[in-house]
């Protein structure tokens, strides 16, 4: 069984490298960080952040089972902040406990009670609207609803990326609570007879199908869009459609309840080691400063009332937001994927 | 019967080790998980499960057209370029298939640049003028996926053509056997131990895939893994889908085990004998010819040619000055994977030679299993026992010294190389399988008889003859280590950034161009150890 002795002599040797690297980073101040965000977008805020107060921040950013590997680490997890987007996903920490309570005036201050926990335990930092996207040579409308879509007039116009993604389905969740569940269902088939092609692609590939005459309509983020106008190779496509904000003004308290709105949002960890670092980075991301960036990096609208959207996205209109709590949107969440797949909107 | 070593517990107890992070999550599948699967059963899961199907057989059918013909063309016949084709062949494998589905799908999408140039052309002005290939359904996605994985089947295919006797093909020519009936009745059965473990990789690589299957919006089991998951939020109902997977993927095994358990192979072989190659004539010439390029051009040189492509618009985002740190964590992670991995098959190697029976083979078998779970509940599995392991640690410590030591092996590179070999063993493990089976029984018997003990026996002989095999175990691991994307993203320490992750950050986002530059060097890296493969069978052979 040498090979096997072999076999665990590396072992420890690794363990043993890696247990010296983390001993050494531990002698500066730091703030670790669990994102689901991609790394280019948080990076120019955290290095600002760095700059200011000399805490240094530690990034593990992947797509998904970041949740899964915090509740198995338990008490032992290095992590201190999760970023995080969606609604549903920052009310799964919360659910499972695995976040804490922050304490803190300023956060209070900066952002309004609708986009923070009651229980203050999670804080959104960035709003984002789920808009629909419109082609500027063939439709000429002043004004649509999410209801609209539906409407048998818009067959074979419709694109939008799979029903199942986090965005659709908060989106559909947002729906039921005005109108239940029998409407949206009869809602989601209406869309599903309505699309030019099976879902597919993400918000940004919608837009491309609407310059080359595949649709007429899709759903999407407000700054996918915007990132398109920034990007020189993309400007065309992004100049080609017209952005709307759903559900403005109308009649009755449906066609005006205002756009859905999504957050990014962040949480502490329960177990952070570095609580008060950890404060620090929170407070810091809902200050004018960050919120700037954050505006201008990604387009998104920041959360904190006191800073303008980027001249950008400003320049696209006010608009009214819907003002259902964002905790009905995750309460709906998973009604809204049972019917999704009820009404085999992906297949 | 016969009683059971010392090794044969020891080799139960490493696959034990290796299929933890997988028992667990299956294991779950007894827990009730409310209504979801019963939900799912009767909305999407029959379509997905046909569709799983309908990837796995067509995959396999489409790779072994491309694979099986061109490993014959190289091995055994002259063709013209031959010489450069052999290796050209294998360059699709450095690619990985996430990119050349982005790629491909970003080319011949109703957006893309060939179906706006035809529209252009002929003035057609919407999807109703005129029909298109489209790229995103279940028949894109086979070709996408064969064109990615075909050269494990060809490598092996290969190698196993060039190992037969001339003799077996002499004889048969001599009972009036054409060139192509001696292919079909020798060469093929001959082959098929290395066809089928090539072809069951494909197939298990099929399965676990996801990126390519999201890209394609293609939805089969290991999407509904993920639906559920994420979705619905039970890892329970989605560790039950996981476990059909596995099992659909070991009834095909299983299969065919056992249409070839009548069989046994005796060949004298090694390549000593000078083969003799078939000349291809006129339209055998031209067929062979356009079917080698056409796996070269579409497998790797046209996407490659767009990366560049790609790099060069996109070269101000592209650069960046964690690529020397974010190379150097691939190479490491990669090779110290690839040999534990070997390590890995050649200890269930040994024991399986030495003490043959059930009792051997079946830790080797179970042990592949972590190549078909998708990557992500793999990952997941991995911290279930690895987390249990780190927190008996603490405990300890902190009741003697009162400090406790941190995740030392769920939060270090550890838990992303134990990943690896999960995942990767079966690579290997099929790799040395088949090449040990090729010594034949009578030099153990030989060297038994000399008084030699299995153990020397096993390192001073067979380890030598089968050293080839044994490279290119280690070099294929160290490829797909390098192109392995879910493990490394969700395990790896802060701050540790590999190729991989890097291309992903924005391949998620559908943002390829700006990472292209990495995507380009993780390519270039996965092609020094093919080309070194390549020599390593030609050298034997020349």
């Amino acid at each position: 069984m040498g090979t096997q002795k072999r076999n665990i002599f590396i072992t420890s040797i690794i363990c043993l490298g890696m247990a010296f690297t983390s001993m050494a980073q531990a002698a500066q101040e730091v703030v670790n960080i669990y994102s689901y965000r991609q790394p280019y977008l948080i990076n120019p805020i955290l290095e600002k952040f760095t700059a200011e107060t000399d805490i240094k921040t530690n990034v593990t950013y992947a797509k998904d089972g970041l949740l899964e590997r915090l509740q198995r680490e338990g008490k032992y997890s290095p992590a201190d902040i999760v970023l995080t987007t969606d609604i549903s996903r920052v009310m799964t920490f919360k659910d499972k406990k695995l976040v804490q309570e922050v304490d803190s005036e300023t956060l209070i201050a900066n952002i309004p009670s609708q986009y923070r926990d009651p229980d203050n335990e999670w804080f959104a930092l960035t709003i984002r609207v789920r808009n629909i996207f419109t082609s500027k040579d063939r439709i000429t409308i002043d004004s649509i609803t999410y209801e609209d879509l539906a409407d048998p007039k818009l067959k074979g116009k419709i694109c939008t990326r799979s029903g199942k993604h986090p965005y659709n389905i908060a989106l559909v969740a947002s729906m039921i609570a005005p109108h239940g569940i029998p409407y949206t269902k009869k809602w989601l088939m209406g869309i599903k007879e309505n699309l030019a092609r099976k879902p597919q692609g993400n918000d940004r590939a919608q837009l491309q199908a609407i310059q080359a005459g595949l649709c007429d309509y899709s759903l999407g983020n407000s700054y996918y869009y915007g990132n398109m106008l920034k990007d020189p190779k993309q400007k065309g496509t992004a100049e080609s459609v017209t952005i709307q904000f759903p559900n403005q003004s109308g009649g009755d308290k449906n066609s005006g309840r205002g756009a859905h709105v999504n957050i990014s949002g962040v949480l502490m960890a329960k177990h952070a080691p570095n609580p008060e670092n950890a404060e620090k980075l929170m407070v810091f991301l809902s200050q004018p400063e960050a919120q700037k960036m954050y505006a201008e990096v990604n387009m998104e609208y920041p959360v904190n009332p006191a800073v303008a959207p980027s001249k950008m996205v400003g320049s696209w209109g006010d608009f009214k937001a819907d003002k259902l709590p964002l905790t009905e949107v995750a309460k709906y969440r998973a009604e809204a994927i049972k019917l999704i797949d009820e009404v085999k909107f992906d297949l | 019967m016969y009683k059971c070593s010392a090794n044969q517990i020891g080799i139960w107890i490493l696959s034990l080790i290796l299929i933890s992070p997988i028992i667990v999550p299956i294991a779950q599948i007894f827990i009730p998980e409310g209504q979801i699967f019963e939900h799912l059963w009767q909305t999407v899961l029959p379509t997905y499960t046909l569709n799983t199907l309908i990837m796995i057989i067509g995959v396999c059918l489409l790779s072994a057209f491309f694979a099986i013909p061109s490993a014959w063309f190289m091995a055994r016949c002259d063709i013209p370029g031959k010489k450069h084709l052999q290796w050209l062949l294998l360059l699709p494998l450095a690619m990985p298939s996430y990119v050349v589905a982005y790629i491909y799908t970003d080319l011949f999408d109703y957006a893309g640049p060939i179906q706006t140039a035809l529209r252009n052309i002929f003035g057609w002005s919407s999807p109703n003028d005129y029909w298109f290939f489209d790229i995103r359904s279940l028949y894109g996605g086979i070709l996408i996926l064969s064109l990615a994985l075909y050269p494990y089947l060809y490598l092996l295919a290969r190698a196993s053509f060039l190992e037969q006797s001339q003799n077996m093909v002499d004889v048969s020519r001599i009972h009036g056997c054409t060139p192509w009936s001696s292919f079909r009745r020798i060469s093929l059965p001959l082959a098929r131990p290395a066809i089928v473990v090539g072809l069951s990789l494909i197939a298990m690589e099929t399965v676990a895939d996801f990126a390519t299957m999201n890209y394609f919006a293609i939805n089969t089991l290991t999407t509904a893994v993920y639906d559920v998951w994420l979705g619905y939020g039970s890892l329970n109902a989605a560790a039950k889908i996981a476990a059909m997977v596995l099992l659909i993927i070991f009834v095909l095994l299983g299969i065919e085990r056992i249409s070839r358990r009548r069989q046994q192979q005796i060949q004298r072989s090694m390549g000593l004998d000078n083969l003799q190659k078939h000349k291809l004539k006129g339209w055998e010439k031209i067929g062979a010819l356009s079917l080698c390029w056409f796996l070269v051009i579409f497998g790797f040189g046209l996407p490659f040619f767009i990366l560049l492509e790609y790099a060069w618009n996109y070269w101000g985002n592209s650069w960046n000055q964690q690529f020397l740190l974010s190379t150097w964590h691939s190479l490491m992670i990669a090779s110290i994977a690839a040999l534990l991995t070997l390590l890995v098959a050649v200890i269930f190697g040994f024991v399986n030679r030495v003490y043959p029976g059930r009792l051997s083979r079946i830790p080797a078998r179970i042990s592949t299993m972590g190549y078909a779970m998708p990557g992500t509940i793999l990952a997941v599995g991995v911290l279930i026992p690895l987390t249990v392991i780190d927190h008996c640690f603490n405990n300890v410590s902190e009741y003697f010294w009162n400090d406790h030591v941190g995740l030392i092996l769920s939060g270090t590179i550890f838990a992303v190389i134990f990943a690896y070999v999960v995942r990767f063993s079966s690579i290997s493990i099929g790799t040395i399988e088949s090449s040990l089976s090729k010594l034949p029984e009578n030099y153990d018997g030989a060297s038994r008889t000399l008084g030699c003990p299995p153990l020397k026996m096993f390192i001073t002989v067979h380890l030598p003859l089968i050293r080839k095999g044994c490279l290119v175990a280690t070099l294929l691991v160290f490829i797909e280590a390098m192109k392995e994307l879910p493990a490394v993203l969700l395990l790896r320490p802060f701050n540790f950034e590999t190729l991989a992750t890097t291309v992903f950050q924005y391949v998620s986002d559908e943002m390829l161009q700006y990472a292209a530059l990495p995507a380009i060097i993780l390519v270039l890296a996965g092609l020094i150890p093919l080309l070194i493969i390549n020599r390593s069978l030609e050298r034997s052979h020349s």
